[in-house]
Order: structure tokens, then C-alpha cells, then sequence
């Protein structure tokens, strides 16, 4: 009796102890990979040809102003501590000043991240919703037209230029059927009519009841959503596919059907609900390209978040801003991954 | 007497090949090459992969011989510039009233470069890194590996532009850019292949005639590593394809007057409305050859990669 219950809580130790072991696990990569993140933009900050003292002072100012302005901007210490200072200023959320807009980095970022996210966020719901439903259509009936039509999706969808598909579906939706509102976020028209708050813009004006600029700004963020939609799609209805293959094949399938229970339950309750897991890390993952590809979608649908803030500081070589937005981005990726793949453990028993 | 037909015998050639006793080292290298190759036509789509990728290096070769126009010397502005496809001007014309079609033809020399490069930069780095740490183990694995996970755990389009930012825009620097942004995963495969090798009793009879570890790794890891290797690059290529003319749209790679095709696109955003092939062409030239390298990479790796293939 004793040496049973002193077992169960040597059980119950271990798993807390392996539970602690694993969030060290992940404290120790997350905070290796963040380093990593700010060294490599730190050396890309060091091997810019352009001299920043010669951008502040100009190239004809007298020695001793050069030498001061380099003094000022810490240049002259030693590159291990000029190191440990962009670690210190990175960390606290400080990359300097933008030179293009004068603001601090980080506040020019809070400003615009929003954009990318209610664009990123869409896309994604707009993928799973999709993507997920046609994924277990295709694995359900493997090898016919669906199958290969899914296939075939996700095919393209990898191989298709994101900035040109963009551009295209605004020459069709836009320019030639006029279904949807071109580039921007929202029409001129409407932009002074609401105040902005959470800085996305279709909850901003929801909120505040304007709806004739809701649906304005519906139009506008109908074509690049469904567009990143579809790439997410393509990435996560293939990954489905796969997934629910390797479900389909399991005895507990067998056992679920020979108990009876209906094809539509075996198939959305039992095995979906197991493919589940995995597809959680695969929508963390596609999110986070997501983040990543709003640099090319930005562009092209002139939306006014990070990644148009990136490429325009990249034209206008605004080192602090490009560094900035390129940990920022990078961040969140590192974190999305590493948030799925704690999720994953959490979710899955077996890999406990 | 005449009973059945004989069944066809394999002739000549394919006897030699499909031998069960190889009289040569080479007989027998030759002849899983035809079975891989047997298996490989099976797949209609990866054939299909193959000749695109196949047309891509013709048309790159025989770009002089194919362009009826200069990719680079404009045209008569007042005559030729914009105009719609025709039988003139297959793709039509652009704002410098240059040839689109000879444009795209001299492009895919481009492209071709930029994936060979990348191609022979990245995959020895990859390689390299992941054999190491996998036949050394220890903590030489735990340094490269963490190395490996931290440039895999960054975005890699925005990697890429931070690099080209910091050396400027250009063709080199963008090849260098995105080769520093993938090799990363060849690491890893190439790690998980050499932990399979490593322990096997072939590696301990090397070791026992003497061999040193450079040929260890070099003469007998790396052969057996290369071919998942080789079909996880030809499944990137599309991708760095993709990253290359996104660096170019964005206005970091070729610079003009070159007639790389995601600056081509760049351009035909100022047409879009009215004059859409501009930007539709050479668009559809990153889709055909990224699409041609996806269908082959596939097709690879059922071949090569049997366990993969799902």
C-alpha cells in the first residue's frame, strides 16, 4: 500500500521534473536562438559599406568632429562591448531612430504591425478553414479528382510567385471586373472617419459603428487575405492530406468502423482529432510564413505595414529600421515555432 | 510445337543493364541508374518536371540563337515601345520598347546561374556541417547543430533581405544572400543520414584497416548522404527561385539593365492596368520553372527516397 502510493508520487515527481526539464529546454533555446537573431543582425549592422559617422556628420567635417560623432555613436569602444550594448538596447526594445521618418524604430513598428497582423491573421483562418476540410477530402478519397485537384493546388501554390499572382489578381478583381478596391487599406474617403484604436482597422470601425467604412475596408483586404489564404491553403490542406493518411491507417480506425460508428464520425471526430495535433504546429508554421511573405504582399497591395516599412527603409538605406523590423519579424517566427512545438507536447500524451 | 510465344526477352543493352551478376562495378552503378531512371518515367508529371528544367538549360545555352531581339538595347520609342503581344513580339513590348520575349529568353540565364550557384555554395556548407557534427557527436554536434537551428529558426526571405541590404543590391550579393539562408537544412538531413551510417559495421572495418577520419567522412559518409541530399536541394530550387525574384522585385537583385525576371514583373507594375503583359510574362516564367523544378524535386525523391515518399 505504502510502496504504492510512494510510487505514484515518484510518478508524478518525475513527470513535473521532466515538465520543468523541457521548459529549461526551451528558455535555453529560445533565448540561444534570440542571441543568434541579434548577433547576425549586429554583424549585417557591422559589414555595411555605408560608414554611419559620414551619414551624421557628411563626408567633409573636420577630423575632431568625425572623431566625436564616432565617439557618440559608440563606434570607438571595443566590438565586444559595443556588442553587449546593442544586446542591452535590443532587448529593452531600443534600435535607435529611423532616419527616414525621425521616430524611434519601435514606435514606427507598433505603428504599423498591426496591418500585417489583421492581414496574416485572415489569411491564416482563410487557409485552415479551407485548406483543412479539402485535406481530408482528398486523404478520405485517395487517388481521385479531389485528390489530385488538392495535388494540384498545393503544387501551384508552392511554385507560384506570390508578388505576381498579387499583381494579377488585381488586374482581374480590380481593374478589369472592379468585384474588389485596389491597393491601401482603406479608401481616402473614409480614412478620417474613425479613430483609430487597436490599429486594425476592420475592428476600429466595427466598434465604432462607421459601416460603410467596414465594408470599404472589407473590399480592400478581400484580394491580398484570400491571396495568402491560398498559399496558406496550399501549405496546409497538402499537410492535412498527409496527416490524415497516416490516421486512416491506424487499427483504431479499423475498430471504430467495425463498431459501427458512422464513416462521417470515424472520420471528423476520431481521426481528424488525432491528425490535429501535428496540424496545430502546421498553422504555426504557415502564420509565420505568412509574417514573413507580408514583405512581397505588402508591396504589391501598397498595405501599410512591417514589411512595406522594411522595404521602404531598405530603399532609403535606414539600416536602424531594416535591423529593427528583421529582429521584430524574426521574433515572432522564433516564438510561433517554438510556441507550436511546446503546444504539440502539451497536446500529444506519446510525446510525454 | 508452337506453343505459347516466348516471353520477350530483355535485348542486348537492357540484359546488360538489368544483370543479377554485374561482371563491373560500373555494370552495376549503371544498372540501378536504368531501374531508377525505369522508375522515374512511370511518373508522367515528373517527366513533365524534367523537360521543363531540360528546356530551361537549352533555352539558357541557346539564348543567342533563340532571342530575335537584344535583351538589353531598347527599341524606337515612338514605334515600339508597349505594344501588345504579336506575331512581331511574341510577349509584346516593354516601357523601352525592348523585345519581352528575348528579355525572358536571356532571363532564364539568370535564373539558371543563380540556382547553380546556390546550388554549389550551399550544399557543401550543408554537407560539410552535418557530416561533422554526426560522425564526431559530442559537443562539436551540440555547437553545429544549435548553429544550424538558429539560422533555421530565421525567416528566410527576410534574412536574405537584411544581407542584401547591408551589401548592397546586386546579383552576387543576392546569390550570396540567399546560399547563407539555406543551407541549414541540408545540415540536418545530411546529420540524420550520417547518424544511420555511422555505428554500421562497414564504417568499423574502415576504421579497422586504418582509414582516417577526413576519408572516412569524405569516402565513404558523403557518397551515402548525397542522394537525400540532392533531393531535398532540387525541392528547394523552386523556393530559391522564388527568393531570388523576390529580391529582384523588390528592386535588391539584378540591377537594370538586366533582364532578370522578378525586376521584369517589377517593372510591369507601372503597366499593369493597360499594358499587362509586361508584368504577366515574365511572371509566368518563374511559375513554368519553379513549377518544372517542384514536379522533378517530387519525382526525385519517390526514386531516390523511397521512405520519404508518402
Amino acid at each position: 500500500m505504502v510502496s504504492a502510493v510512494t510510487s505514484r508520487g515518484g510518478e508524478h515527481a518525475s513527470a513535473l521534473r521532466s515538465f520543468l526539464k523541457r521548459a529549461a529546454q526551451f528558455v535555453v533555446v529560445l533565448v540561444t536562438t534570440l542571441l543568434g537573431l541579434i548577433a547576425v543582425t549586429f554583424f549585417i549592422g557591422r559589414v555595411v559599406p555605408i560608414d554611419p559617422v559620414i551619414a551624421i556628420v557628411g563626408d567633409r567635417a573636420p577630423p575632431q568632429v568625425y572623431e566625436r560623432a564616432r565617439a557618440e555613436l559608440g563606434l570607438d569602444k571595443p566590438l565586444i562591448e559595443q556588442f553587449a550594448i546593442y544586446v542591452k538596447k535590443a532587448v529593452t526594445g531600443d534600435f535607435g531612430n529611423s532616419v527616414l521618418t525621425t521616430n524611434p524604430v519601435m514606435t514606427d513598428i507598433a505603428n504599423v504591425f498591426p496591418a500585417t497582423l489583421e492581414l496574416a491573421t485572415l489569411g491564416t483562418i482563410i487557409g485552415t478553414l479551407i485548406g483543412i476540410p479539402l485535406g481530408v477530402l482528398a486523404a478520405v478519397r485517395r487517388g481521385t479528382l479531389i485528390d489530385q485537384v488538392v495535388r494540384f493546388l498545393g503544387l501551384v501554390g508552392y511554385s507560384i510567385p506570390i508578388f505576381w499572382l498579387g499583381l494579377m489578381g488585381l488586374l482581374f478583381f480590380y481593374a478589369k471586373l472592379g468585384w474588389v478596391a485596389g491597393p491601401g487599406r482603406i479608401d481616402v474617403t473614409y480614412s478620417y472617419l474613425y479613430t483609430p484604436v487597436t490599429g486594425i482597422v476592420l475592428i476600429d470601425t466595427l466598434l465604432q459603428g462607421q459601416m460603410d467604412a467596414f465594408w470599404d475596408a472589407v473590399s480592400h483586404v478581400l484580394l491580398p487575405a484570400c491571396l495568402l489564404g491560398y498559399f496558406s491553403l496550399a501549405y496546409i490542406s497538402r499537410m492535412t492530406r498527409s496527416f490524415m493518411l497516416n490516421e486512416l491507417a491506424q487499427e483504431y480506425v479499423i475498430a471504430a468502423r467495425v463498431k459501427g460508428l458512422s464513416e462521417f464520425r470515424v472520420i471528423w471526430r476520431h481521426a481528424l482529432r488525432n491528425a490535429a495535433v501535428p496540424l496545430i504546429t502546421v498553422i504555426a508554421l504557415s502564420y509565420a510564413n505568412l509574417l514573413e511573405g507580408s514583405v512581397l504582399t505588402e508591396t504589391v497591395f501598397a498595405w501599410p505595414g512591417l514589411g512595406q516599412y522594411i522595404t521602404n527603409s531598405l530603399q532609403n538605406a535606414d539600416m536602424n529600421a531594416v535591423l529593427g523590423g528583421t529582429i521584430v519579424i524574426g521574433t515572432v517566427f522564433v516564438l510561433l515555432n517554438l510556441v507550436s512545438d511546446l503546444l504539440y507536447r502539451l497536446l500529444d500524451p506519446r510525446t510525454r | 510445337m508452337a506453343g505459347a510465344p516466348p516471353l520477350p526477352q530483355p535485348s542486348g543493352l537492357q540484359a546488360w543493364l538489368l544483370s543479377s551478376e554485374p561482371a563491373s562495378r560500373w555494370q552495376a552503378r549503371l544498372g540501378r541508374g536504368y531501374l531508377g531512371w525505369r522508375a522515374f518515367t512511370k511518373n508522367p508529371l515528373a517527366v513533365l518536371g524534367l523537360a521543363i528544367v531540360i528546356l530551361l538549360v537549352l533555352v539558357a545555352i541557346l539564348a543567342p540563337l533563340i532571342a530575335p531581339y537584344s535583351p538589353v538595347a531598347g527599341g524606337d520609342l515612338r514605334t515600339e515601345r508597349l505594344l501588345p503581344p504579336s506575331g512581331t513580339f511574341w510577349f509584346g513590348t516593354d516601357d523601352q520598347g525592348r523585345d519581352i520575349f528575348s528579355r525572358v529568353v536571356y532571363g532564364s540565364r539568370i535564373t539558371l546561374w543563380v540556382v547553380m550557384l546556390v546550388a554549389v555554395i550551399a550544399t557543401p556548407i550543408g554537407v560539410m556541417i552535418g557530416t561533422v557534427a554526426g560522425y564526431h557527436g559530442g559537443w562539436i554536434d551540440t555547437v553545429l547543430m544549435r548553429i544550424t537551428d538558429i539560422f533555421l529558426a530565421f525567416p528566410r526571405l527576410i534574412l536574405a533581405l537584411a544581407f542584401v541590404a547591408a551589401l548592397g543590391p546586386g546579383i552576387e550579393n543576392a546569390i550570396i544572400a540567399i546560399s547563407i539562408t539555406s543551407w541549414p537544412p541540408y545540415a540536418r538531413i545530411a546529420r540524420a543520414e550520417t547518424l544511420t551510417i555511422r555505428n554500421s559495421d562497414f564504417i568499423a572495418a574502415v576504421k579497422l584497416q586504418g582509414a582516417s577520419t577526413p576519408r572516412i567522412i569524405f569516402g565513404h559518409v558523403i557518397p551515402l548522404c548525397i542522394s537525400s541530399v540532392i533531393v531535398r536541394v532540387t525541392l528547394d530550387m523552386a523556393g530559391i527561385i522564388l527568393t531570388a525574384a523576390g529580391l529582384g522585385f523588390l528592386g535588391l537583385g539584378a540591377q537594370p539593365p538586366m533582364p532578370e525576371w522578378g525586376a521584369m514583373v517589377a517593372t510591369g507594375r507601372n503597366y499593369l492596368i493597360d499594358q499587362w503583359w509586361v508584368a504577366a510574362m515574365p511572371g509566368l516564367a518563374i511559375f513554368v520553372v519553379s513549377l518544372g523544378f517542384n514536379l522533378l524535386g517530387d519525382g526525385l525523391r519517390d526514386v531516390l527516397d523511397p521512405k520519404a515518399a508518402k
